[in-house]
């Protein structure tokens, strides 16, 4: 079992590793998919669209100035046919391509896209990714009403667009390959009359055809994109509402060919044994850590030594078991697939004895009682469960509050009220491939206020300086030094055990027999599943 | 008789401000914050800030709920927080599912339940009886999770006789209708024979049946019809039952129904939706009542002389 | 002691009284019964991929997806969904009762004020109800039963106030009342006793799904808070396995299916027992 299971990733490795042209080779065109997903879509509205499901289908309907090779984390130009970076950092010149054209049929020009990055960035658009824009220059202006644009976004001609930085940041070309950078025709927007997100004009792979609410989305090709043979399919159909057992039970039968929410774990085992099974299964590495969180302002968590020791309570081993190993055991907050993970890094070991003795050193000799929090869908109750027994092995009292995921966010955000929370179904993947990203909202000082996502409350300046200093490094010649300085970041807070790094969790997708490509294609280090990469192979 | 009927109107608006109210002010004593759910993870404070200035979440809650209710008089439910379009576009696109399941669901319960219910008191005391008795604790005790899940699972997976999810034809209707139905049915055939025994029981009816009458005749026309009181009334209760039942029969069928609008809606603190379901629930409840309480007299003479 | 010998007359509901009084027993003295700790996840309760164990072996009835015993668990669930079916169900009844009777008997301001609340509580979906509970009250056993109490009473209370509207009009209680029977006579002598049928069904058949209620609100995050065993949770965590591990579906099931069938047995018995109108006409 173990052997074959060795042998699959290697063949995932290759896969990956694989240039791009010759895998084109052997694409074939045309087909016509299905996908299914458990929750319904709502908007597809590039400035507003923040969900699991509708972030790749944003990806495939619109375009940015920058994007990834498929399947990897490499940016490259996209609506920019190339860009330049003044030395300081400061001013990005990006040259757009020509004759790209919007599915209205009109031509793109370069006040596209500073409509679409300030639109993102206004307050009266209601979307949640105006702050990944911070560094323009004139966007505190913007979010705080005192504008109507950002001053920091030219365009000298229609050809040309010029970011002004108020300061360096190295996250800045990612930025502009996120979602809601996506370049959106003003007047769609305006005569959608605010319902774009579900009459959705832009210039990606794909267009949308039809939406029967509550049922189902039908994508087209787009045939005027502007890379050839791109996207492979003619058309994928997004069915909602989908309960995933049911999903899977429907693509062994062959009318499924994506079950977009993955495999439950009751039917893991038995279609990962079936004769077909590694056909269907796709398991791949997401840039994601599950985590238990120690508020620093609780009693006794503010003790580091009663944080560490919960840190070697823990039997990771056995939480991978549970969950049937598609997961890895953790030791720090970055994981593996992300640049600056330190391999060499150990952390706390598992070590009953050990963490009592450290418990007994921080004058708890007898354990106490705390509470913890946890989602309650499956299988994160169970999980809080597991930890739950290993903190009970070490004398500490857990009482498990499984809730639903919006009360635990809310008490997580609330000062002094969640002494440890388990992060299961709700810390996603990255928004963007790099370190940064770990670390603002959910470990800097930044994020440990009311309502905030630093659920430890943790806020050390020291680090805080050091990330900012890192992130100034927008030079790609230290591009390899930034890298290494986040890693040190993210290493040297474990000191501190404001988390304890539990697992990373492997996403597993199933996909009929015929769909094509490489593992990566559908668990896509920045998107979900990648549809303008996918295809059929007969 | 107009008049009463004005009355009755007055009372159900009544009922669903009341319900309007109650709910509102529940929301608002969440702790769950709905700018928080938009936000997610990445946002900064000043977003999650302005999200909620955007939405009026900032306003103090008697000025949140006057917006609300000066709206929904003029017919407008709002906008929904995450999907960012009108919640009764979202409503009305979705309800004719959810109608069609509590219509079929309804159909089969009522049938199922007349059927064995009737048998049942006919033969009481009987190995007939005790079976269909046996058949509708079976009915009532089984989870409808794991009912619609075996349902499909066997007719659906393995057979191959039904569609296993979607929305349309008559053959997407009956594991969904049978999921709901076969449930309900239990509780009908007990209430069937409960109330048929008893009129069987009285005086009135042993009276016919010594003079003679036939029993089909003593069944169809004295005992079901008494029989039918307790009947409409548990039709009108069911409606509310359904709503419960639908979120769970609609995640497995994958049926576009409200309740999955409900169910996510609830995930994503999505007020408007929730407010805008709700109310939509409550107000076939109450026309459920309504129709049960006008039938009422109808069938049974006794309540209509008072 | 004359109810006691009317039951134990009949096969069917000597049945259920054995089975009803077996569960209780089983419950009061699981400690003593249960093999392992109900809540011990054990390294060996899971096969080395994860899946639970089935029945045999160590094991009488298998290990659950967390590798706990599921005999354990079953019988200190039992304690759990007994409470909360009984001390649920009566409450709801308790209320259902009350509220029927007074407002069909008394109608008038009174009577129309408590029916148009009893509208107003039923035209409230259940499920919204509860969630928001969940999320102002710190989900306990004892929260878990009183939001099902809150929940079932109004369908008691409108079955209730149907029936009394359909006896008030009937002949014998005319009669009561121009022979000038005080209310409570009326109530109490008269209206009562024949509700109590109505109120055994309804009190027995409710315990099932009370039990059913629970573990979806389990689910909902206001169930009995895991560890704890119920039965509820327990087939409410282990729903979709009922391919892979078709033993957590089908052990606690049947025995949802058997209590509930015992409870009913014995309800329907005391009723024919309880119901004057039917006293000695077996």
């Amino acid at each position: 079992m173990f052997k074959r299971w060795l042998r699959q990733t290697t063949v995932a490795t290759m896969v990956a590793l694989a240039p791009m042209a010759a895998m084109a080779q052997s694409v074939t065109q045309g087909g016509d998919v299905v996908v299914t997903f458990k929750d319904d879509v709502t908007t597809l509205d590039p400035a507003i669209g923040y969900d699991w499901n509708n972030w790749s289908m944003i990806k495939s309907l619109f375009s940015r100035l920058m994007d990834y090779e498929p399947g990897t984390s490499k940016l490259v130009p996209s609506l920019a046919e190339s860009f330049t970076v003044s030395p300081d950092g400061l001013t990005y010149t990006f040259k757009l391509r020509k004759g790209v054209k919007f599915s209205n049929g009109r031509e793109m020009v370069a006040s596209d896209v500073k409509y679409s990055i300030e639109r993102a960035v206004d307050p009266k658009t209601q979307g949640p990714g105006a702050g990944f824009f911070g560094a323009i220059k004139g966007h505190e202006d913007l979010t705080a009403g005192k504008a109507t644009g950002l001053e920091g976004i030219t365009t000298p001609d229609a050809g040309t667009v010029v970011f002004t930085l108020s300061r360096p940041d190295a996250t800045f070309l990612h930025v502009m390959a996120i979602n809601f950078a996506s370049v959106v025709p003003k007047e769609a927007v305006e005569a959608a009359g605010g319902d774009f997100g579900k009459k959705p004009v832009g210039s990606g792979t794909f267009t949308l055809k039809e939406w029967t609410i509550g049922q189902r989305l039908v994508f087209e090709k787009n045939p005027n994109y502007y890379v050839k043979d791109m996207p492979h399919v003619d058309k994928f159909t997004v069915e909602v509402g989908q309960e995933p057992l049911v999903a899977l039970l429907r693509l062994q039968k062959g009318e499924v060919d994506i079950a977009g929410d993955g495999i439950p774990p009751a039917k893991f085992l038995e279609i990962k044994n079936s004769a077909d099974g590694a056909k269907m299964i796709v398991d791949g590495e997401q840039l994601h850590t599950g985590y238990v969180t120690l508020n620093t302002k609780v009693k006794p968590f503010d003790n580091v030594k009663v944080r560490q020791a919960m840190n070697m309570a823990i039997n990771k081993d056995r939480i991978t078991r549970i969950l049937n190993g598609r997961a890895t055991p953790a030791n720090q907050p970055l994981p593996p697939a992300m640049p600056g993970y330190d391999k060499g890094f150990k952390g706390y070991a598992y070590d009953v004895a050990k963490a009592k003795a450290l418990l007994a050193e921080a004058g708890f000799p007898n354990g106490f009682e705390t509470v913890l929090y946890s989602t309650n869908t499956d299988p994160q109750p169970r999980i809080a469960q597991a930890i739950q027994q290993d903190l009970a092995a070490v004398g500490v009292k857990a009482e498990v509050r499984a809730l639903a995921q919006a009360n635990v966010i809310a008490a997580g955000g609330t000062e002094g009220e969640a002494p440890m929370i388990w992060s299961g179904g709700m810390a996603w993947i990255a928004d963007f491939p790099d370190a940064s990203n770990f670390y603002g909202p959910i470990l800097g000082c930044a994020g440990a206020v009311p309502g905030g996502w630093n659920w430890s409350w943790y806020c050390n300046k020291d680090l805080d300086a050091r990330a900012v200093a890192a992130d100034s490094m927008s030079d790609p010649a230290k591009g390899a030094e930034r890298t290494a300085a986040w890693g040190k970041v993210f290493t040297d807070i474990m000191a501190d055990a404001p988390w304890i790094p539990v697992i990373n969790e492997r996403r597993v997708v199933a996909k009929s027999m015929r769909m094509g490509g490489g593992d990566n294609i559908y668990i896509d280090p920045t998107r979900v599943i990648n549809y303008d990469a996918i295809y059929v192979t007969k | 008789m107009a008049f009463l009927f004005f009355r009755r109107l007055v009372q159900i608006a009544l009922i669903l401000l009341g319900v309007a109210a109650i709910t509102f002010l529940l929301l608002y004593a969440l702790p769950a914050d709905p700018a928080r759910m938009i936000a997610g993870r990445s946002a900064t404070a000043q977003t999650v800030a302005n999200i909620r200035r955007e939405l009026g979440l900032d306003q103090p809650f008697l000025v949140q709920f006057w917006t609300y209710l000066t709206n929904l008089l003029q017919g407008n439910l709002g906008r929904s927080y995450a999907q960012k379009t009108d919640v009764a576009t979202l409503i009305v696109a979705r309800l004719p599912a959810t109608l069609t399941l509590m219509l079929a669901g309804i159909v089969v319960e009522v049938m199922l339940g007349l059927l064995l219910g009737t048998i049942a008191a006919v033969r009481r005391g009987g190995i007939v009886d005790r079976l269909v008795m046996m058949a509708s604790f079976v009915g009532v005790s089984a989870p409808q999770f794991v009912v619609a899940l075996l349902l499909l699972y066997v007719f659906a997976a393995t057979l191959g006789w039904f569609p296993m999810s979607g929305y349309g034809t008559f053959a997407h209707v009956v594991l969904p209708a049978l999921t709901l139905g076969v449930l309900g049915a239990g509780w009908y055939a007990r209430m069937v024979r409960s109330a048929m025994i008893d009129v069987l029981n009285q005086d009135y009816v042993r009276t016919a049946r010594a003079k003679g009458l036939s029993a089909r005749r003593i069944i169809f026309r004295h005992a079901l019809p008494n029989a039918i009181l307790p009947i409409i009334a548990m039709i009108g209760i069911d409606i509310g039952q359904f709503m419960g039942g639908v979120v769970v029969v609609e995640a497995v069928y994958g049926w576009p129904g409200i309740g999955q609008l409900a169910w996510q809606a609830i995930q994503q603190v999505d007020i408007p939706i929730i407010m805008g379901v709700t109310l939509t629930s409550a107000l076939a409840i109450v026309l459920g009542n309504l129709l049960a309480d006008l039938i009422a007299p109808v069938i049974d003479p006794r309540i209509r002389t008072r | 002691m004359h109810v006691l010998k009317s039951l134990v007359r009949q096969p069917t509901a000597l049945f259920g009284l054995v089975i009803v009084l077996a569960v209780i027993v089983l419950a009061v003295a699981a400690p003593w019964i249960a093999p392992f700790d109900p809540d011990n996840q054990m390294f060996d309760g899971l096969s080395l991929e994860g899946a639970p164990l089935p029945p045999g072996g160590d094991f009488l009835l298998g290990t659950d997806t967390l590798g706990r015993d599921l005999f354990s668990r079953l019988l200190f669930g039992a304690r759990t969904s007994l409470i909360i079916g009984l001390v649920a169900n009566g409450i709801a009844v308790g209320i259902g009762l009350l509220v029927g009777i007074v407002a069909g008997y008394l109608r008038g301001f009174l009577g129309t004020l408590l029916m148009r609340f009893t509208d107003l509580m039923m035209a409230f979906p259940a499920l919204l109800l509860a969630i928001v509970l969940a999320a102002l009250l710190r989900p306990s056993l004892w929260i878990v039963a009183m939001v099902i109490a809150m929940v079932n009473w109004v369908q008691i209370a409108r079955i209730v106030y149907t029936e009394t509207r359909g006896l008030v009009e009937r002949d014998f209680i005319m009669a009561e009342r121009s022979l000038g029977a005080g209310h409570g006579r009326i109530l109490f002598l008269h209206i009562l006793p024949h509700l109590i049928p109505t109120a055994i069904v309804w009190g027995t058949l409710g315990i099932a799904t009370t039990v059913l209620l629970e573990a979806t609100l389990s689910f909902l995050g206001i169930g009995v808070q895991p560890p704890q065993p119920s039965w509820g949770n327990i087939i409410f965590e282990s729903q979709s396995y009922f391919q892979a591990a078709p033993w957590l579906v089908f052990f606690p099931g049947a025995i949802i299916l058997l209590t509930a069938l015992s409870f009913n047995l014995v309800g329907d018995a005391l009723r024919d027992i309880l119901d004057p109108t039917q006293r000695g006409r077996g």
